[in-house]
């Protein structure tokens, strides 16, 4: 019995200190986020309040966007509505052909990960430079993030060492932290300074001021944005939220949510094009739209994709992003993967123990946990049941929907104690693998009662 | 007041000394303590792995069974919570209420809550290490979730408490899951055991002598990996320690 994410798990095992590192690695940051959470004292209410005005926001949403788009195109900002991947990348590039852009410069967006803009450009002759450190890193290695906050926690420093000294001639053998950063500064510094036009994703739209926000600790998407005149925002419909009052909510909660930071470093809000320049703001659905209707589901739409969910993930932590068939791992990727297409990416659902970690730390309150059981029902009926898993099941409700017959299995189970070894342990005990089998009791629960010997 | 007794299957064939220790502490405070026969299983295997339908006799056949109780208790805290949170709408999708969810307390839970006890009897002269089960931790709230900024308590130290000679250890990672999860532990079989190895080398760091906890299904797993690995600890249910000395 096996899924897609439980063999590339078991693969990822086999260097069992990579992947206890890539656990304790994941979890300091887990650490972190307790403690500055902790700090707040209105942390449990901050998150209530947020999953509130998500909820709100997601159940007026044709309001809110109208009220955005109202009020960022006043202030010189130019809408664009792409119904999918397809269309949001087809409008990037319009805008880039007709401003003659040769190379962009990226800040972090997980939406244009989404779409696949970046092959897309580079198919369609554009030079594309990302700009986070993270995310660089990962286009060097031509590698996909592992982690949607911490794209490249699974690569070692040491890596990252041999990367920069083919890619960027730093010295050999040289891993230290600082000197592999500065190098990436000195590298990214000129790509800032030779981009034709900068794009950044949203982590917030203001309704009430036309504001895109982006949080960063980099201060990359500055960078981007204020050298080239052309910043193109890739934005996915559900970012909108109310206005400024809402935003001091999601500050508060996102930094210390994804890394045990009280803030990001930078907090930019892009408000008007300077002059001579232009912003593009490409509102994405994407299937999005569709999930407003799914009550099961809705609150998916509350993410502010701050990872905490995989940090705090125990399967996560220890089979890694790459272990999941969707772009986005973790608890949340499970879910939006399904959401996404179930006949795509049902190999996901099997990754979870059902701790419901995930609900407690997400600053949205998304019922992770929840939808991932419920995704489970529905595998039976789109035909994507493990037969194994089915059978079990069937025969469990057989043995439990007969008391009598229970009873009897209860008096010979004992038998199974005593069973040859190469019986019990072989390829198809799956439990067997790494743990021996539970001995039944000479006598049941059941049968001491009946012989009056629990007094 | 008549206290039903709900003793899940597992716990019925491989651990009948917790249905007899969950026994022997109600009894203990006089209550009215019966053991309905015919009980199964709660459904929640079938459930979790995907067939929540399978569960639905089992939740009517649980239902009749428990009818004419004040109060279920089950010495085990998943089972409990898939009772209590899961019953209704899986029963009321079909048009059924579920008489269940509403009087079914885990045996920690109901001696705390309901009982109040204040004073045990016991003496258990030994190490433990508190393994906060995930449906008890968070689905029961019988402790604060390490996750949440809420004031700490935890029930299940506080009645452990009251058993002379125990000394309370917690590992690292305290409320981190062992890895069970029902069918998860034969689906995912590699990634369960190293959460379950993981789990138990924090228990044994803690120096303590046995792991205990309200939950025999993440104990049973707990013990599969120690039996395998030749682990210096044991595992015992937290009613066991409880009822100690009677």
């Amino acid at each position: 019995m096996s899924t897609k994410h439980s063999k590339a798990g078991e693969v990822f095992l086999e260097d069992r200190d990579h992947a206890s590192w890539h656990n304790e690695s994941l979890w300091f940051v887990r650490e972190k986020r307790d403690k500055v959470s902790k700090e707040i004292p209105e942390w449990e209410d901050l998150r209530e309040l947020s999953s509130k005005i998500k909820m709100h926001t997601v159940s007026h949403l044709d309001q809110y966007l109208e009220q955005f788009t109202k009020n960022a195109e006043a202030n010189g900002v130019i809408i664009h509505w792409a119904i999918d991947a397809k269309e949001h990348n087809e409008i990037v590039y319009d805008i880039l052909q007709k401003n003659k852009v040769k190379k962009l410069v990226k800040s972090k967006s997980m939406l244009t990960e989404e779409c696949h803009l970046n092959p897309y450009l580079l198919d369609h002759g554009i030079e594309v430079i990302e700009s986070d450190l993270g995310e660089r890193i990962l286009q060097l290695m031509d590698l996909a993030p592992s982690h949607i906050v911490l794209p490249a926690i699974h690569i070692k420093r040491q890596q990252v060492g041999e990367l920069f000294e083919e890619k960027l001639g730093t010295e050999k053998g040289n891993s230290d932290p600082t000197y592999l950063t500065r190098a990436a500064r000195k590298h990214l510094r000129s790509e800032f300074l030779t981009a034709d036009a900068g794009m950044t994703g949203c982590n917030f739209a203001i309704a009430e001021t036309g504001d895109i926000v982006v949080c960063t600790n980099e201060g990359n998407a500055d960078m981007g944005t204020s050298l080239p005149k052309l910043h193109i925002v890739s934005m996915g419909l559900e970012k909108v939220i109310p206005d400024l009052k809402s935003l001091s909510v999601f500050t508060r909660l996102l930094a210390r949510s994804a890394t045990g930071q009280p803030v990001t470093t930078y907090t930019s809000h892009f408000r008007k094009p300077r002059q001579g320049g232009e912003i593009h703001v490409v509102i994405v659905d994407n299937g999005r739209s569709n999930v407003i209707g799914n009550k099961d589901h809705v609150k998916t739409l509350n993410c502010i994709r701050c990872g905490a969910c995989m940090n705090t993930c125990p399967v996560y932590r220890r089979t890694g992003g790459y272990s999941y068939t969707y772009f986005i791992p973790g608890p949340i990727g499970i879910n939006l993967g399904m959401l996404k297409s179930p006949t795509e990416y049902f190999d996901n659902v099997s990754a979870c123990s059902l701790c419901f970690s995930c609900n407690n730390v997400c600053p949205s309150k998304i019922d992770l946990g929840q939808q991932i059981y419920k995704w489970r029902q529905d595998l039976d009926s789109l035909h994507l049941a493990n037969p194994t898993k089915k059978f079990i099941s069937l025969g469990l409700k057989f043995l439990f929907t007969k008391p009598a017959l229970f009873n009897t299995s209860l008096k010979l189970a004992p038998i199974v104690n005593v069973m040859p070894r190469f019986v019990l342990y072989n390829g198809l005990n799956d439990w067997g693998k790494g743990r021996e089998l539970p001995v039944f009791a000479k006598e049941s629960f059941t049968d001491l009662w009946k012989k009056g010997k629990v007094k | 007041m008549k206290v039903g007794l709900f003793i899940p299957c597992y716990v019925n064939a491989i651990y009948p000394q917790v249905g007899v220790a969950t026994y022997k502490i109600l009894k203990s405070l006089d209550l009215d303590v019966d053991y309905p026969l015919n009980q199964t299983c709660c459904g929640q295997p079938m459930a979790n792995g995907g067939f929540e339908e399978k569960a639905l006799p089992l939740a009517i056949q649980f239902d009749n069974l428990f009818e004419k109780y004040d109060y279920i208790v089950a010495p085990s805290a998943s089972c409990v919570s898939f009772v209590k949170d899961n019953y209704p709408p899986i029963m009321e999708s079909n048009n059924h209420m579920s008489q269940s969810s509403k009087k079914i307390y885990e045996i920690c839970e109901f001696l705390h809550d309901i009982i109040k006890v204040d004073h045990l009897t016991g003496r258990f002269p030994h190490k433990v290490s508190v393994h906060n089960s995930c449906h008890g931790l968070r689905e029961l709230k019988l402790s604060a979730a390490s996750e949440l900024n809420i004031p700490y308590y935890s029930k299940i130290k506080k009645l452990l408490s009251l058993v002379e000679g125990v000394e309370i250890f917690e590992p690292q990672k305290v409320d981190e899951c062992c890895g069970f999860g029902g069918m998860y532990s034969i689906e995912e079989q590699a990634v369960s055991v190293c959460m379950g190895q993981d789990k138990v080398k924090n228990h044994i760091a803690t120096g303590a002598e046995y792991i205990t906890g309200a939950d025999s299904s993440c104990l049973l797993h707990m013990q599969g990996v120690i039996q395998r690995d030749k682990l210096p600890i044991k595992i015992i249910h937290v009613v066991e320690i409880l009822s100690a000395g009677l």
